[in-house]
């Protein structure tokens, strides 16, 4: 066994005894000959991997915004009532193990839960005492589970839809043997191919560079791991077209020499492992995998996948690979891309599972075709997940372009207030910019929409995001650590009452400094939303805040402050 | 040796090529702080203080390694005051009670609080309860002051190759632990560098902590001047009216007050251009006069201080907060990372001299309420101005009195600050 198995090897003790014990992690340590201290800060860095006991059945409830919007404290409550136990703890037959987790993937169907990461959606009190029942009468997990597919709503008319349409196993890779690498790179940068992950970076640049990479070995990793807020339109691609990201898979790999190739696949979506690793043996099978691939000589790639186990950070690169080297999942300092120095400081290519599916219909349909849709920067279709207060949650295949009015008229948004674009890290507008249009040119968006509409109050949406930072953040740098559960004591006191306008401008200055000084991506668009959300809404918060006395100019919540005293003489000392 | 050239605020400077930019400022007079960086690691870039830009893009310093050609900006309006932030979000994100720390004087972060002048944070304290942990053999660990900047997960190894610390769990629960078991294994000179390696005080060696006398801190400079020179405040005697002050102790010890005593002979010369209203000093209880000035001494632990503290913000038109209880808490504030309830419970129901049947909390309606935390004046009314210090020099309070009163110029040096 060595270091990069550890996830694997933690998953195994996890699954088997419900927790990963002490001994387990002292048997660990000593078979890597590295300190117990190690193995447990890996441990403890994920959170489906626990260290005390863990009951038959780990319940993890979905705490993401829309889920609270949707029922999410009736339905916690439900579930404690029925089982027995608190959330945070296991009941005391070891039958019922509660955990709230950060969005699972189902935004469309919330609440939703994962029980032995089986997925339930639309819960109800009702239902959840039904689940409850069963599993006490021990039916099984398989059957009594929900559908977790999320329905494709929409698809571009007249021919122009690129993922959602007839897909043949290998259909892309065919047309490899007619070009070269090179030849291949023109065509994606031709339609400016750019990751769908959010962050948008030239894929031909990314190849090119691992490509020209001097590097003995190479890897190509698919990121499966969408942990951003409201985001669920990978899981759609993995589950409808595994075979279209496996063959841009296989394309980067015959760009760029690698050998070998990992999927990190999120905890949150294992239901389907079993049909990626079916694909993986049809590939193998039909010489699309393997050595050889195609009968195109010393082509050889290996797809392998792993699961991930529970860390929102991991879905950015750096921190992706030193969880798959069997680390901790901390982002890397930004001296070096992946294609210089990735996986086990080999030149690795990381891309997202959309910007894979998106390379290998670029090289079925042809750059032609691709070019006549989207815009002059964003060229082609665009898969969005879009959940919240709209009639028709689901996947959207867009062309690049449309306005955020269609689109809310698409997915029917009853009276939408607040549209979160790209997840809690991307930006928030207001009714005003509806008229704007999806693509690079104008709003840039990463694959999550989240409509609210006007009766959802402004603070519990920040509250939940600056909340999730708080505990997703993977504690390395100062700002992001710090600054984080810094403006959630701010936000505490919006929803006090006792905000004022200093207090605002404050949020908005900190905002900046997390912004400037955080080291990856999760701590610098942290507190974007946040400070976007004080100017967008200016009118929601000024109702919220209140004009301090001018001599004291202070607001203090004495009321607070005196509580615990109160309570306390109230109930040691009669009246 | 190949070396480059590339600018650091606008100014040409060269340094051997691939040289860390902290290392290649340093050679050319250029001081970026950092808490994390160890010259002899690679870089960990977790603190951020040391965050600069680089051809317009903000990235942390010891991570640089300089080229041809670099843009570096370093000390801008904007960098300078993003480092400060940082250091203010360490101090509140541990309990950083320097009065009471071993190594105050040698502390790291003290110093590069002094370093950036910080009086107060602008950030609230968090106030966490967290461990101190004296389990290892030959260390303590108190978590209370790490800032989690990895200098000794990277550095502290057994001499098998072992990790000593690492860091577990994650996001706002993210704590340095240690490994008993190799720990165990450490030399007593290993266990020292480990100690000298934190940039702070939690790592210390059992028995040696306290062996290094207090004054001998390589972080404290002499302060030249012992007694204030009455000739500034004797220019000012008739040529203005007599300007009034009103002092006070909140959840403080006095002790500030003991210090502004200190300047000795000169409160008679202050006495001809000052004139104390409600103060200690002059036992008037009740304000007969509005005032100038307001020295404020202590947070507000009860209700009482906070009466007192709106009622000096009524009546004095620039309120200064004097002293680490009165700027943050300060030790009394030490009790923020309990419940109120064990507080309360600990001191009077269940301590060592309360007679049995006998006990009860206070409370009655003539006495103030205890406060569920002990509170920064700033928290609950508007303050001016901060001299730290536990306490400030007598000299310092007085200069600073002296430089609003009469408008002098009167910068705060370095050498100045104190936060013990």
């Amino acid at each position: 066994m060595n270091r990069t198995g550890l996830l694997n090897k933690l998953w195994e003790f996890q699954n088997k005894f419900g927790y990963i014990s002490e001994s387990a992690i002292a048997q660990i340590a000593q078979k890597l000959n590295v300190s117990k201290i190690e193995i447990e800060g890996v441990v403890s860095f994920y959170h489906f991997f626990h260290k005390q006991p863990t009951g038959k059945y780990i319940i993890y409830l979905n705490n993401s915004i829309v889920s609270e919007f949707k029922g999410f404290q009736q339905i916690k409550a439900a579930f404690e009532k029925e089982t027995g136990c608190t959330f945070g703890c296991s009941d005391v037959n070891q039958l019922f193990s509660l955990f709230e987790t950060s969005c699972i993937g189902l935004s469309d169907q919330e609440p939703a839960a994962l029980i032995n990461f089986y997925p339930f959606t639309n819960l109800t009190p009702e239902k959840v005492k039904t689940i409850i029942q069963q599993l006490k009468n021990g039916n099984s997990l398989g059957f009594i589970s929900s559908n977790p597919t999320s329905k494709i709503q929409y698809i571009p008319a007249d021919d122009k839809t690129i993922f959602f349409r007839k897909y043949d196993m290998g259909i892309s890779l065919k047309k490899l043997k007619n070009h070269t690498p090179d030849a291949i790179l023109n065509l994606i940068s031709a339609v400016k191919l750019e990751g769908c992950g959010g962050a948008f970076f030239p894929t031909a640049k990314k190849w090119k560079s691992c490509k020209e990479s001097k590097s003995a070995k190479k890897y190509i990793i698919c990121n499966a791991d969408e942990g951003e807020p409201g985001t669920f339109k990978d899981k759609s691609l993995l589950n409808n077209l595994p075979g279209l990201m496996l063959e841009g898979m296989i394309v980067a790999a015959y760009v760029s020499g690698a050998t070998n190739g990992f999927i990190y696949l999120r905890a949150e979506y294992k239901y389907l492992l079993d049909k990626i690793e079916n694909t993986l043996r049809e590939f193998q099978e039909n010489n699309l995998l393997g050595n050889d691939i195609l009968g195109i000589p010393k082509f050889n790639f290996n797809i392998q996948i792993q699961l991930g186990a529970g860390a929102y950070v991991c879905g950015e690169e750096s921190a992706l690979i030193e969880s798959l080297e069997g680390k901790r999942g901390e982002a890397r300092i930004k001296k070096y891309f992946p294609t210089e120095y990735g996986y086990l400081g080999y030149s690795t290519i990381v891309n997202n599972v959309e910007t894979f599916a998106k390379a290998a219909r670029i090289i079925e349909l042809g750059t032609p075709f691709i070019s006549t849709i989207g815009t002059n920067e964003s060229k082609g279709t665009k898969v969005l997940s879009i959940s919240g207060d709209v009639a028709k949650p689901g996947i959207y295949e867009i062309e690049w372009g449309m306005t955020v009015k269609e689109l809310l008229h698409l997915c029917q948004a009853t009276s939408p207030y607040f549209v979160q674009i790209s997840g809690p890290s991307g930006i928030c507008i207001n009714n005003t910019e509806f008229d704007r249009k999806i693509c690079k040119e104008d709003l840039i968006c990463g694959g999550s929409i989240m409509v609210f509409n006007n009766f959802r109050s402004i603070t519990k949406i920040l509250e939940n995001y600056t909340k999730f930072f708080k505990e997703e953040s993977c504690g390395v740098c100062t700002p992001c650590r710090a600054g984080n559960q810094i403006l959630h004591e701010k936000i505490k006191k919006i929803k006090k009452g006792i905000c004022t306008a200093q207090d605002l401008e404050e949020i908005k200055e900190w905002g900046q400094i997390i912004k400037l000084t955080s080291r990856c991506g999760l701590g610098q668009f942290s507190a974007n939303t946040l400070v976007m959300a004080l100017d967008k809404f200016e009118g929601y918060f000024n109702q919220k805040i209140i004009k301090a006395n001018e001599n004291l100019n202070v607001e203090f919540d004495m009321e607070a402050a005196v509580y615990n005293y109160d309570s306390l003489i109230k109930d040691t000392q009669a009246p | 040796m190949k070396t480059s050239s590339f600018k650091i605020d606008g100014r040409v400077c060269t340094a051997e090529k691939g040289l860390n930019l902290i290392e290649a400022a340093k050679q050319n007079g250029v001081f970026i702080p950092t808490l994390c960086h160890f010259k002899y690691l690679n870089p960990l870039g977790t603190c951020r203080v040391c965050t600069v830009k680089l051809n317009g893009k903000a990235v942390a310093g010891c991570t640089i390694h300089v080229a041809d050609d670099m843009d570096l900006e370093v000390n801008t309006t904007e960098l300078l005051d993003s480092r400060k932030a940082i250091l203010e979000m360490m101090f509140v994100e541990g309990n950083h009670f320097c009065p009471s720390c071993e190594k105050s004087g040698d502390c790291q972060m003290q110093n590069l609080g002094y370093e950036t002048g910080i009086k107060y944070t602008r950030f609230p304290h968090l106030f966490i309860d967290r461990i101190t942990d004296a389990r290892p053999k030959r260390i303590v660990v108190n978590q209370n002051r790490c800032i989690k900047c990895k200098r000794c997960i990277e550095e502290v190894k057994t001499f098998d190759g072992y990790k000593v610390f690492n860091s577990i769990n994650k996001g706002s629960e993210t704590m340095v632990s240690v490994d008993y078991e190799q720990e165990s294994k450490l030399s007593e000179l290993q266990a020292a560098h480990a100690m000298q390696i934190c940039p702070t005080g939690s790592i210390l060696v059992k028995g040696k902590s306290f062996s290094k006398p207090f004054g001998d801190r390589q972080f404290d400079a002499v302060i030249e001047e012992k007694i204030m020179s009455l000739n500034p405040v004797k220019k000012h005697r008739g040529h203005v009216k007599k300007k009034i002050v009103a002092t006070t102790s909140l959840a403080g010890c006095f002790g500030c007050h003991m210090s502004m005593l200190d300047i000795d002979l000169g409160i008679i010369d202050l006495f001809e251009v000052i004139e104390f209203n409600k103060s200690p000093i002059t036992d008037i209880k009740n304000f007969s006069k509005h005032c100038d000035i307001g020295l404020v001494e202590g947070g507000c632990c009860n209700t009482h201080n906070i009466e007192v503290l709106r009622e000096f913000r009524k009546n004095c038109d620039i309120l200064i907060s004097v002293g680490e209880c009165a700027i943050w808490g300060g030790l009394p504030a030490m009790r923020n990372t309990f419940p109120l309830e064990e507080c309360l419970k600990e001191s009077y129901l269940d301590s060592m001299t309360s007679e049995e049947n006998e006990t009860i909390i206070p409370n009655h309606e003539d006495i103030p309420k205890i406060l569920n935390n002990v509170y920064a004046n700033h928290e609950i009314v508007k303050i001016d101005h901060h001299i730290p210090g536990c306490p400030p020099d007598a000299n310092h309070i007085w200069n600073v009195v002296k430089n609003i009163l009469f408008q002098e110029e009167y910068s705060i040096a370095h050498p100045k600050y104190k936060y013990d």
